[in-house]
């Protein structure tokens, strides 16, 4: 059976020398197709003598079996080798980039403000909400600010205008968030007026406030957030505790220096305005103005139906705008309502 | 205010350093805004005596003088100043002297002759501008003394910015008692004599509106030099306080105001008629002010008058008429008290203010209005000479100083922080505010001169401040830990935001305030809420939309060269209603407004780059609705494209609107082509409602497509609704997937194309359920929009 070995010699070198399918499937005919050589063998088996065949079936069995084994293992290269052909010609250049919509951004201000209202939620503060176009009343005399007070000159007012062209009486743009408190704590006091000990109350209010006033630091429409608290034994150390726990954690800086000095606003007494100082960057060791805030003041409680001797309570109201711009480094009020997309889009 | 360190230094003899007591007033209450040197820094620079003065030989315009420099030293020193003569006392910089600007002062020879120093003008010293000639110093000033110390040069200025409530630090005394109470040092005032009455001449005074002017002095001082100069240490202390001086009888006026704190007003007496009573206006009474203003008065502005008219508006500005001048003889000096009350807010009123009527509308000490003009009198004796007649004064009753409570546990409530009786009455004492003590409370009596001492709290903050906020602490505040409520079928206005901006959108925030065209163009507001005072007219309406500040935005951006933009904002936006509320009369809903110009997506390789339209921004805000799903109807709207717009409604109730920026506004604001925006109302979207499941069937659905030909201004919506409500039940679910025309559709008419998916809960669908469930609408599409059906 000597003859039979260089049939399965040729038939791998034959397969081996295809490079596709097709070409493998045509060579494979020659070996194993109905005019094939080893189809021929078996065919002339029977012309062998009973007592040789069984030997020599075996011999063509095992040829056969290997050229098989020799077809499948060039088979599966030829499969592979496609694979990697077209795995190649399928890559990407994947620094492309990606295809449609990106994502926008929410206002510097406001991503401040939602830092803000987290932060004041975390200890249980609510957010409150109110009217620009405000009452002479809330905006100054529910805040112990009656006319012609002094401190009235610390607000310039927009005032609207009536059907004659003259001023409007009692309307005017809220000067401050303040009023917000002064609606809130009335309408907590309605709400509650059937228990016997008021639900402290707990809020902050963000929101546009207007004063007269255009040049590189003063914008005539800019942000507040108003925060109050009213209850049993809130106290001046408690506001001091609050604010500064706020600060440090707004800015994120444990070392953040915060001082409180005594000041004046009608609504609060004692008042204090806040200033706080880095340690680093390029205001370090610079006191900054950068809140009001007291102790609700009597009055203020009693015009909103709140016994005084029985609740206290601080409010503060800081400039989200100020906030925005320590945090990011931004240097110019202006560009936050100027609408430029160069400046916006940094703060996606 | 404005005032000189060394001023109050005279008063309080504190051992502070400057910044110290800068920070010692900031932190009590007076913010020092501003701290600046008199003069900057030089040395060597003496008082010179300029002995003889001689042409120098090789120079013009040089003279060579002789100057006694002190001790016996003369010195030799060229000098080109024009002014420069014998006799002269001049600032004379030595050899080794440096003069701001590191110039050093050498001996140099100048064209040949040595010169020892330098003599110099007002401007090299820099303490002034003036560079025309030699600073001449006093006549009576020591040949060698150190100028700085002769000029009180080394003193600084600083700014308080006081609140209103503090008006008793308006005055150099007030501040001093300030800085006392503050380093337990005793103030040390000038003491105020009754000047000698060597005078006749009086004049009656009258007080017939009380309330508004409860204490009134005055008196005559004849044979005053009104030409009289003002001496020097005065001038120096005026213009330190930033006050321009102006005559002497002026400037003793102002000087008695700074020092003291109450306001005086000189009337030429000569000009006067008759009793001088405070009464108040008569409506229509005019008046021609200092100010060259002639003001109308009106019933509630307290006047000084004579018999025959009204002279000056008390406290807050004398009148032209009756005003001292050089030419004044015979003074009549005017020291009252005005109650806050009836000055406040009246100059403001007149558009301007005064140093008078901001120290009286904040309250100025009733206690002292004698003692103010005795101390005026003595210095325009002094200065002006004259003889002074008898005060005549005439008083009702003044502002009552009723005690406060003070409750050692209310201190404790408020503060948060204990403090002892002891403590208190220490504080009380510092301030000079007399008390007695009760029990746990004391009884506290403000001064005269505070006027913002009227309940405990006010008492409490004096505590505060003189113990220093610093030193409370900041405690962890303590309360009842309970649990906000977080409503889940409302949205919050951030989650609304963050969800347009996933979408591409970056936020902005516009004024509130518009243009009024932009009003018209884009809302076709004719009721407009106007600004009495805007600060400017393209600010001067308040917006009832946020499309004219997002177009605005659009200007923006395209002018500096940026070609897509998307944008939104939310806010409120403003209109007039009679059932508005809280406050009545108004609409002040939130708004939510986009804007989306240039391509459909970023400048990419990736697809065929195209414009934004209509129905990119619909998917968008269909986003934003999910799960509610809205209905969009063709509308018109003054902003949009008559075929472009439609207004959209959830749960039936118009929201808001969406389309394509009109032409003619797109022209006429200077848009390459029109962007599509929309505006929608905030309420209707913060809505939504909590999941809730409902069974879905897992059988295999059987999916089938139908084309329809229908009219071409059909709108798809009538299909939809009119198939919704004949739909098999076996039909889930309904999709446009084409819109054609063109070859094989009739002109006229458009193919839609639907997939439609059934499904049956229970079991697997039969063909023939199918096909007769298709049949059923496809029935009811022929016939209910004249459709035919598209193989």
């Amino acid at each position: 059976m000597q003859t039979l070995d260089p049939i399965l010699q040729e038939a791998v070198a034959a397969f081996a020398a295809t490079d596709d399918a097709d070409a493998l499937e045509q060579v494979k005919a020659r070996f194993l197709g109905k005019s094939g050589s080893i189809t021929a063998l078996l065919k002339g088996l029977g012309a062998l003598p009973a007592d040789e065949r069984k030997a020599a079936g075996a011999a063509i069995n095992r040829i056969k079996e290997g050229v098989e084994a020799a077809l499948n293992a060039r088979r599966e290269a030829l499969r592979q080798q496609a694979l990697a052909a077209r795995l190649a010609e399928e890559a990407l250049d994947v620094t492309l980039p990606g295809r449609g919509e990106t994502r926008g951004g929410l206002h510097p201000v406001t991503r401040t403000l939602e830092r803000i209202e987290a932060l004041f939620r975390s200890i249980g503060f609510d957010v409150a909400d109110g009217p620009e176009i405000e009452t002479d009343f809330f905006n100054f005399t529910a805040l112990n600010t009656p006319a012609d007070h002094p401190a009235r000159s610390m607000h310039d007012t927009f005032y609207l205008q009536d059907e004659n062209g003259g001023v409007a009486d009692g309307i005017l743009l809220r000067t401050h968030t303040s009023p917000i408190q002064a609606r809130y704590m009335q309408a907590h006091v309605a709400r509650y007026k059937h228990l016997d000990t008021m639900p402290e109350i707990r809020i902050i209010a963000p929101g546009r406030v207007y004063r007269v006033d255009s040049d590189a630091t003063h914008s005539p429409m800019f942000h507040q957030v108003e925060g109050l608290w009213i209850g049993e034994s809130v106290s001046f150390a408690d506001l001091k505790g609050v604010v500064a726990d706020f600060l440090r954690r707004f800015f994120e800086s444990d070392d953040l220096q915060v001082r409180f000095r005594p000041s004046f606003f009608p609504f609060t007494e004692p008042s204090a305005e806040i200033d706080v100082a880095f340690m680093g960057g390029a205001l370090k060791g610079r006191w900054l103005e950068i809140a009001g805030c007291g102790m609700v003041h009597p009055n203020v409680l009693r015009h909103a139906g709140i016994d005084p001797e029985r609740y206290t309570g601080f409010a503060f109201g800081f400039g989200p705008d100020r906030l925005t711009m320590l945090r990011y480094g931004v240097n110019d009020l202006r560009l936050f309502f100027d609408g430029d997309l160069r400046f916006l889009r940094q703060f996606v | 205010m404005k005032f000189s360190e060394s001023w109050l230094r005279s008063f309080v003899a504190t051992d502070r350093s400057s910044d110290e007591l800068s920070h010692l007033l900031t932190m009590a209450g007076l913010e020092v805004e501003e701290v600046e040197a008199v003069a900057p820094a030089f040395t060597h620079v003496v008082v010179g005596h300029v002995l003889e003065v001689s042409k120098h030989p090789n120079a013009d315009r040089l003279n060579v003088c002789r100057v006694d420099i002190g001790n016996g030293n003369i010195a030799q020193i060229v000098c080109g100043a024009p002014n420069v003569a014998a006799g002269m006392k001049v600032p004379c910089a030595l050899p080794g002297a440096v003069l701001p600007g590191e110039f050093v002062i050498k001996v140099a020879k100048v064209r040949g002759i040595e010169s020892s120093g330098m003599l110099c003008s007002a401007k090299e010293l820099g303490i002034d501008e003036d560079a025309s000639g030699l600073l001449p110093l006093a006549a009576d000033a020591t040949a060698g003394d150190d100028v700085r110390r002769l000029l009180d040069l080394d003193d600084r200025l600083l700014t308080l910015k006081l609140t209103p409530n503090r008006a008793d630090c308006l005055s150099l005394t007030g501040i001093a008692r300030e800085v006392a109470a503050l380093t337990h040092t005793p103030a040390q005032f000038p003491a105020i004599t009754t000047v000698p009455v060597t005078g006749k001449a009086s004049r009656a005074v009258e007080l017939t509106a009380p309330n508004a002017c409860p204490r009134y002095c005055g008196r005559v001082i004849s044979g005053v030099n009104a030409h009289a100069a003002t001496p020097e240490w005065m001038l120096r202390r005026l213009q330190r306080s930033g006050l321009r001086p102006i005559s002497a009888l002026v400037d003793i006026t102002n000087y008695v105001m700074l020092e003291l704190g109450q306001p005086l007003h000189a009337f030429d007496n000569a000009k006067l008629t008759g009793t001088v009573r405070a009464r108040m206006a008569h409506a229509g009474e005019t008046l021609r002010l200092l100010n060259e203003q002639t003001v109308t008065l009106t019933d509630d502005i307290l006047v000084i008058a004579d018999d025959a008219k009204a002279l000056a508006m008390a406290g807050i500005m004398g009148g032209d008429d009756s005003a001292i001048s050089l030419e004044t003889r015979e003074l009549f000096l005017e020291s009252a008290f005005f109650a806050p009350a009836a000055i406040a807010g009246r100059a403001r009123r007149y558009a301007f203010s005064s140093d008078a009527s901001h120290r009286f509308e904040r309250g100025v000490d009733f206690a002292a209005t004698r003692q103010a003009l005795e101390r005026a009198s003595e210095l325009v004796l002094a200065i002006c000479g004259g003889a002074a007649g008898p005060v005549r004064e005439a008083q009702a009753e003044l502002p009552a100083r009723p005690p406060v409570r003070l409750r050692t546990a209310r201190v404790a409530r408020v503060l948060g922080v204990n403090f002892t009786p002891a403590q208190i009455a220490q504080v009380c004492e510092h301030l000079g505010f007399s008390f007695t003590q009760e029990n746990d409370a004391f009884v506290v009596t403000p001064p005269s001169y505070r006027f913002d001492i009227e309940i405990e709290e006010d008492l409490i903050e004096e505590i505060a401040r003189l113990h220093g906020y610093d030193n409370i602490p900041s405690l962890p505040p303590r309360a009842p830990l309970t649990m906000l409520a977080q409503s889940e079928d409302a949205r919050t206005l951030h989650r609304l935001r963050q969800t347009i901006a996933d979408r591409g959108y970056q936020e902005v925030i516009n004024f509130a305030f518009v243009e009024e065209a932009r009003e018209a163009d884009f809302a076709a507001n004719n009721d407009l809420i106007r600004l009495a005072n805007p600060i400017a007219s393209q600010l001067a309406v308040m917006r009832s939309s946020l499309l004219g500040g997002l177009v605005g935005t659009l200007q923006t951006n395209l002018r500096r060269r940026q070609n897509r933009v998307r944008v939104f904002e939310t806010g409120r936006c403003f209109k007039r209603d009679a059932a508005g509320t809280p406050v009545a009369g108004f609409k002040q809903a939130w708004h939510l407004g986009g804007l989306a110009f240039g391509g459909a997506a970023p400048e990419q390789w990736g697809s065929a780059a195209r414009s934004v339209d209509f129905f990119d921004v619909k998917a968008d805000l269909e986003a934003l609705f999910l799960p509610a799903v809205a209905r969009f109807e063709k509308t018109t709207h003054p902003a949009l494209h008559p075929g472009r717009a439609a207004r959209i409604l959830l749960d039936g109730e118009p929201i808001g609107v969406i389309g394509e920026l009109h032409p003619q506004w797109a022209q006429k604001y200077e848009l390459p082509h029109a962007p599509i925006v929309f505006e929608l109302e905030l309420a209707a979207l913060t809505k939504t409602h909590v999941p809730s499941y409902a069974e879905f069937s897992r059988q295999p659905p059987a999916i089938r497509d139908i084309a329809l030909v229908v009219d071409q201004n059909l709108e798809l919506q009538a299909i939809l609704d009119g198939l919704a409500g004949h739909c098999p039940a076996l039909v889930q679910e309904l999709r446009l997937f084409d819109v054609y025309t063109g070859k094989g559709v009739p002109q006229g008419k458009k193919s839609l194309a639907f997939r439609i998916v059934m499904q049956d809960t229970e079991k697997t669908l039969q063909d023939t359920d199918v096909d007769s469930s298709m049949q059923k609408l496809i029935d009811y599409a022929l016939s209910a929009f004249s459709a035919q059906f598209r193989v």
